[in-house]
C-alpha cells in the first residue's frame, strides 16, 4: 500500500515534468517562430521539408529553419508541434515540415500548398515583409 | 487343325512390322500384339470348305487358301489399324479444342483487364511482375476503368449541357458534378498509394501515350492549366491576372516537390550504395530503403493536392459558361489521349 502511493507520486512528478519541459518547448517554440518573418521547422534528412524550403527560396523568400534533429531539445520540439496541429496521436506521418509565417502558424505542406494556390500566401508573405513587390 | 493354330503366330509377325512405320501410334502397338481371337474363328471355316476338294488339287488349293486367308486377315488388321487411328485422332482434336477455349478466356481476361488501362496490348498487373496480387491494387484498377467510363458519360452530360445552352444553374450542377469526380479519383489513387506507391508512381494503370506526361503519379497541374486556358476567351483584366498568378503558383509548386522528390531518389542511391569492402549492413540498407518509400506517398499525396486545388481555384476564377468549357476540353483531351492510345497499340507489327 506504502509502495503504490509512492509510485503513483511519482509518476505523477515525472508527469508534471514532462508536461512542463513541452510547455518550455512549446514556449520556446513559439518564441522561435516570431523571431523571423517565415520560420520553417524542419527535419535534416526530410525530403519534403526540402521541398518545403525549396518553394520559399524559388518565391525569392528567404525562410529561418531550425532543424530538429540537431537540436537537443528537438524531440520535445516536435511533441509541441504535433499540439499545435492538432495532431491525432496515432499519426504516424512526419509531423515536420511546419511553417510559421509572421509569427503565425500557417501549417505542413497540403495547407502551404493550398494557401499558395488560392493566391493567398503571397499577401501574407508581403504583409510578414517577407516579400518586397 | 495344325495350321490353323500356326497361322495366328504368323499373322502377328506381320501385323508387328506393319506398324512400325506409324511411330504417332506406338501406344496402339501394344493392343495390336494381341491376338484377335475372331480372326482364329473365321478362319475355320475356310479351311472345312478346302478339305472337300480332291486330293490332287489339295496342295495348291491349300496354298491359295493359306494366301486368302493372309490376305484377309491383313485387310481385317488395316481396318482395325486404321479404326484405332481415327480414334486416336479424334481424341487429340478433342483435347485440342479445349485447350483452345482456355485459351480464348484467358485472352478474353486479359483483354478486359488491360482494355481499364486504356491500352489493347499492355500486361496487366497481375502476373506480370509482381508475385503476390495485391487487393488493393486490383480494385483500384478495377475502379479505375469504371471512373474512366464514368469520366465520359460526364463529359457527355457536360458537352449536351453546354451545346443546348442549358441555364447557368443546371450548368453548375453538372460542372459540380464533374469536379467531384476528379475527386473521387483523387481519393482513389490516395487508396492505391497507401496499397502500393510504387505501382502508382509507375503509372502503368495509365495508358501508355498518358504515361510520357507523367509527373508524380498523374499529370502536371501547369499541363492541365495549358490545356484549358486556351478555351477561355473572352477572358476579363481581372481573369487575366488571376490565371497569370495560378500558373506560377503552381509552376512554383511543381517545382518545389519535384526537388523534393530528387532529394529522395538521390538519398536512395546513397542508402543502396554497395560498399566495396563487402561489410555494409545488408538488412538495414533494406530496412532504410522502405522507409524512404512511405515518403514516396506522401509526395504523391500533395501531388494530388496540387492537381485538386489547381483545377478547384480555376473554377473559381472562371464564369460558368468558361468552367464549363474548361472542363469540357479538358475530359475531351484526355479521352483523345486514350483513343490515340489504342490507335497505337492496335497498329500492325512490322515483321522484323
Amino acid at each position: 500500500m506504502h509502495y503504490q502511493v509512492e509510485s503513483a507520486a511519482a509518476a505523477w512528478s515525472y508527469l508534471m515534468r514532462v508536461r512542463s519541459m513541452e510547455e518550455d518547448q512549446m514556449e520556446r517554440v513559439l518564441r522561435l517562430a516570431s523571431q523571423s518573418a517565415v520560420v520553417i521547422f524542419s527535419v535534416s534528412s526530410c525530403c519534403m521539408c526540402h521541398a518545403m524550403k525549396r518553394l520559399f527560396c524559388g518565391m525569392g523568400v528567404n525562410p529561418t529553419v531550425h532543424e530538429l534533429d540537431q537540436d537537443p531539445k528537438g524531440k520535445d520540439m516536435e511533441r509541441a508541434l504535433m499540439r499545435l496541429l492538432g495532431n491525432g496521436i496515432n499519426s504516424t506521418a512526419a509531423v515536420v515540415p511546419v511553417v510559421f509565417i509572421g509569427g503565425k502558424l500557417v501549417g505542413s505542406m497540403d495547407r502551404v500548398l493550398a494557401f499558395h494556390i488560392s493566391g493567398t500566401l503571397v499577401p501574407l508573405l508581403k504583409q510578414a515583409g517577407a516579400l518586397w513587390l | 487343325m495344325k495350321m490353323d493354330i500356326y497361322e495366328p503366330f504368323q499373322q502377328v509377325g506381320m501385323w508387328g512390322d506393319s506398324f512400325k512405320v506409324d511411330g504417332g501410334l506406338n501406344s496402339i502397338a501394344s493392343p495390336m500384339l494381341m491376338v484377335d481371337t475372331t480372326v482364329e474363328n473365321k478362319s475355320e471355316y475356310i479351311p472345312q470348305e478346302s478339305r472337300e476338294v480332291s486330293g490332287a488339287d489339295q496342295e495348291t488349293t491349300n496354298k491359295d487358301v493359306i494366301k486368302m486367308r493372309r490376305r484377309l486377315a491383313q485387310n481385317r488388321e488395316a481396318a482395325r489399324k486404321s479404326r484405332l487411328r481415327k480414334k486416336a485422332y479424334v481424341k487429340q482434336l478433342e483435347s485440342s479444342r479445349t485447350k483452345l477455349l482456355q485459351l480464348e478466356l484467358e485472352i478474353g481476361k486479359a483483354r478486359k483487364q488491360s482494355l481499364y488501362m486504356g491500352t489493347a496490348l499492355d500486361g496487366s498487373y497481375i502476373g506480370s511482375t509482381s508475385e503476390t496480387i495485391n487487393p488493393g491494387i486490383v480494385a483500384f484498377e478495377i475502379e479505375y476503368g469504371q471512373w474512366v467510363e464514368e469520366q465520359q458519360r460526364r463529359n457527355e452530360e457536360l458537352r449536351h449541357a453546354f451545346q443546348t445552352q442549358a441555364p447557368d444553374v443546371q450548368l453548375n450542377v453538372v460542372i459540380q458534378s464533374v469536379l467531384n469526380h476528379y475527386s473521387n479519383l483523387f481519393r482513389m489513387k490516395a487508396d492505391a498509394a497507401k496499397a502500393d506507391v510504387l505501382y502508382l508512381l509507375s503509372g502503368v494503370w495509365k495508358a501508355s501515350v498518358e504515361r510520357i506526361f507523367l509527373w508524380i503519379g498523374g499529370s502536371r497541374p501547369s499541363q492541365l492549366l495549358n490545356i484549358i486556358v486556351p478555351q477561355l476567351e473572352p477572358l476579363t483584366d481581372q481573369q487575366i491576372v488571376g490565371i497569370e498568378k495560378l500558373c506560377l503558383s503552381s509552376q512554383q509548386a511543381e517545382d518545389a516537390l519535384s526537388q523534393g522528390l530528387e532529394k529522395l531518389q538521390q538519398s536512395l542511391v546513397h542508402d543502396m550504395a554497395v560498399d566495396p569492402s563487402g561489410v555494409g549492413n545488408f538488412g538495414l540498407q533494406m530496412a532504410l530503403a522502405m522507409d524512404k518509400f512511405e515518403a514516396l506517398e506522401g509526395f504523391v499525396n500533395q501531388a494530388d493536392h496540387l492537381r485538386q486545388e489547381t483545377l478547384l481555384h480555376m473554377s473559381r476564377i472562371l464564369s460558368t459558361h468558361q468552367a464549363a468549357r474548361g472542363l469540357l476540353a479538358l475530359g475531351e483531351y484526355f479521352h483523345r489521349l486514350r483513343t490515340l492510345c489504342s490507335l497505337w497499340s492496335s497498329r500492325p507489327c512490322e515483321l522484323a
